[in-house]
């Protein structure tokens, strides 16, 4: 556990999610502190794209609470948690296909309304220089790992103090994946950029994480450094099993 | 076309005249009711059945050989390796750009055009059943492309927002209450002539607020369950304008409803009208000609608006929201609001052609907002490529001018008898047109989209090149 005195920049505390009348999460409690990676694994269906998606508001929690630099951010508008400084980047990438990616960034600018869209814009083409290549294709023309990068590049353009990851390795090579694990931790060692990853690749995860969580079943079953995780028998057989790239 | 056949296979003749009489036999099936049989009246008013078998035989003829060609064609291509031809798209773009200019200096001497070739008793008909017809059509089409084009909203009840604006003008142009308050207020001249210029904004606005109306409700629909409600409110309004008497006058509708001024300056055979004041002899193509203009410029505002509005971060949004609801909202953008001034902004177009409608008819009623009309619109739009400006135009004139010049086509009548009328035909040619299109391009005429904003060079690409299903 990191020592800080400072109150965590996301909390989430004691989270119920229901589908319906289905309960997704089971009361989640998570901290996420300025500076961190913090990663969070399970398995399918685990609840962890659900509590991505709760902390920013659609669906809203039924219970509990979830403060983001001090304000409860639990009952806000999924667009107004976004001007706080979060910033998403969903599963499945969701880029927009028939947008160029010039386009699609400018689409991730629009919450600060472009201020500082050619500074940024020029800092993710040196963090993606693949994407620098590519700023007129239309974005359903690149390959999975380019709009994976677009994905982070677009979030990134709203130059968010927290960024959430939803899955960013799915569905890609393994080089590609390990790529973009690289982009995640320097933007995390270079802007001092929070970071909350989601991941079924645990290994890799884990392996990025300051902290991590695991989850089963709408809970919360496991919480300690990424190297504690990494060598527990239990997350080794659960989840680490032939994973090793 | 087949990329994995292989070169130089012989031609299967009686596969594909197996082929050809497959398709034959589907065609007799479909046409031995519709145009084999025929019923007539004889003189004592029985009815009578007329066989045609000559007519059956030359269409199901037609269709096998049609289909054994076709068959032909493609069985002989079929080992040619046919590379995908490298998008032209650039070429597209200056077609849009150059075309687009082009078509607008036409459109601006047209009616000198045909004044100068028909004269002015056949001018009219050039350039009111031509001309304002097709503009009315391109404006609507422009104004609902932004609803659906950019903002990928599928609204099939667009036809409402017409009503409304073509309601608001001639219930508020005819009022009682309103002209004598504005008779107390500017004169009694005032409100007649200048009641279209005042009553065009607001018929805007009022569309632009039943837009925001349809809506809300329909905020959390996408795809076929939106279209199915906006369809019901076009029903709606229809409805409640044939069923509420007191105030849309039900199914006789509204007339004598005031004619546009040019600008406070009637056009009438009397001393203050507009021949009169500009010492020309009175006829009627003035007025014409005018509304003409009018539509042309109503149309242009359109085009200059939404065009200027994809470049706006709002613009943006709605061709975001067409693309990833989800991804907008992760990116922070208010979805609410962004489909809301979708529909205002294209409500308020189709207000404002409503507007214009109902002061060149003269005569409104609710006959002329059925759904028929929304699907023509949206046709228009399909067909010409989702959010390209062009597209609607070229649309607009196949579908609209295409089913006027139907009725210019009377030398058909030498073939098919005295009673002929090919503009009874127009729901078939629509329908085939459609299933071509379908066909050959199936996302439009114009398919390309160009990028709102570019680094050094304009580049286009293709839609041929993104898959299916993502646009």
């Amino acid at each position: 556990m990191t020592m800080t005195e400072k109150a965590p920049l996301l909390a989430v505390r004691g989270v119920k999610t229901y589908y319906g009348n289905i309960i997704a999460l089971k009361g989640v409690d998570i901290d996420v502190h300025e500076g961190e990676i913090v990663t969070m694994i399970g398995a399918n269906g685990a609840g962890k794209s659900t509590l991505m998606m709760t902390i920013f508001g659609k669906p809203q929690a039924r219970e509990g609470t979830i403060t983001y630099d001090g304000r409860d951010i639990t009952r806000m508008p999924t667009h107004e948690i976004a001007h706080l400084g979060i910033a998403q980047s969903p599963e499945g990438r969701r880029v927009f296909p028939r947008m160029s990616v010039f386009e699609n960034l400018q689409m991730g600018a629009s919450v600060n309304n472009l201020a500082h869209f050619d500074e940024d814009l020029e800092k993710v083409c040196a963090i993606f220089p693949r994407l620098k290549e590519r700023l007129q294709q239309r974005a359903g023309t690149l390959s999975g790992g380019e709009q994976q990068m677009l994905a982070i590049a677009r979030a990134l353009m709203s130059r968010p103090r927290l960024l959430l990851l939803d899955e960013p390795s799915l569905g890609l090579a393994p080089i590609v994946v390990r790529q973009i694990f690289d982009v995640i931790r320097e933007v995390n060692r270079k802007e001092g950029m929070t970071v909350f990853l989601v991941e079924q690749n645990a290994y890799h995860a884990l392996k990025l994480a300051t902290r991590a969580y695991v989850m089963v079943n709408g809970l919360i079953t496991m919480s300690g450094s990424g190297k504690e995780l990494l060598s527990d028998p239990q997350v080794k057989a659960a989840y680490l099993e032939g994973g090793h790239h | 076309m087949m990329m994995e056949a292989p070169a130089r296979e012989p031609v299967n003749f009686a596969g594909l005249l197996k082929d050809a009489a497959f398709a034959a036999a589907i065609a007799f099936g479909l046409f031995s009711l519709m145009l084999g049989l025929k019923t007539d009246q004889t003189l004592n008013n029985q009815m009578v059945l007329v066989p045609r078998p000559g007519l059956l035989a030359a269409v199901v003829g037609l269709v096998f050989v049609g289909r054994f060609l076709i068959g032909y064609w493609q069985a002989v291509n079929a080992g040619k390796i046919t590379k995908r031809k490298a998008p032209a798209t650039p070429l597209a773009l200056k077609i849009e750009k150059y075309g687009t200019a082009a078509f607008v200096g036409f459109l601006f001497v047209y009616p000198m055009m045909v004044l100068g070739t028909a004269g002015p008793s056949g001018a009219i008909k050039w350039i009111d059943n031509l001309g304002i017809q097709i503009l009315i059509y391109i404006m609507l089409g422009w104004g609902l492309n932004i609803v659906v084009g950019l903002a990928g909203l599928l609204d099939l009840g667009y036809v409402a927002f017409y009503a409304v604006g073509a309601y608001s003008y001639a219930l508020l142009a005819t009022s009682e209450p309103v002209r004598e308050f504005m008779a107390g207020v500017v004169g009694p001249t005032f409100w007649p002539l200048w009641a279209f210029w005042i009553c065009l904004p607001v018929a805007g606005i009022l569309a632009a607020f039943w837009g925001v109306l349809l809506g809300f409700p329909v905020l959390r629909l996408r795809g076929d369950y939106l279209a199915i409600v906006t369809l019901a409110f076009g029903e709606i309004i229809r409805l409640v304008l044939i069923n509420w008497v007191e105030f849309s006058g039900g199914y006789a509708g509204i007339s004598s409803i005031p004619r546009p001024s040019f600008f406070g300056v009637p056009f009438n055979a009397t001393e203050s009208g507009f021949a009169a004041t500009f010492g020309l002899e009175f006829t009627p193509i003035y007025r014409t000609i005018f509304l003409f203009y009018v539509i042309l410029i109503l149309a242009l505002i359109t085009a200059v608006v939404s065009t200027r509005l994809r470049r706006l971060p709002v613009g943006r949004a709605w061709e975001a929201l067409r693309e990833d609801e989800i991804a907008c909202r992760s990116l922070g953008i208010n979805t609410v609001n962004t489909k809301l001034t979708a529909f205002a902004i294209g409500a308020m177009f189709g207000g404002f052609a409503g507007a214009f409608f109902a002061a060149r008819q003269g005569f409104i009623s609710p006959e002329s907002f059925v759904f028929l009309e929304s699907a023509q619109i949206l046709a228009i739009v399909v067909l010409g490529g989702m959010g390209s400006l062009l597209g609607v135009v070229i649309a607009s004139i196949l579908l609209v001018g295409g089913v006027e010049l139907l009725r210019e086509l009377d030398f058909l009548k030498a073939y098919f008898g005295d009673n002929f009328d090919p503009a009874q035909y127009r729901m078939l040619i629509f329908g085939a047109c459609m299933v071509l299109m379908m066909l050959w391009k199936p996302r439009g005429l114009i398919s390309v989209r160009e990028p709102s904003v570019f680094l050094k060079e304009k580049k286009a690409v293709s839609s041929d090149l993104v898959k299916e299903g993502h646009g």
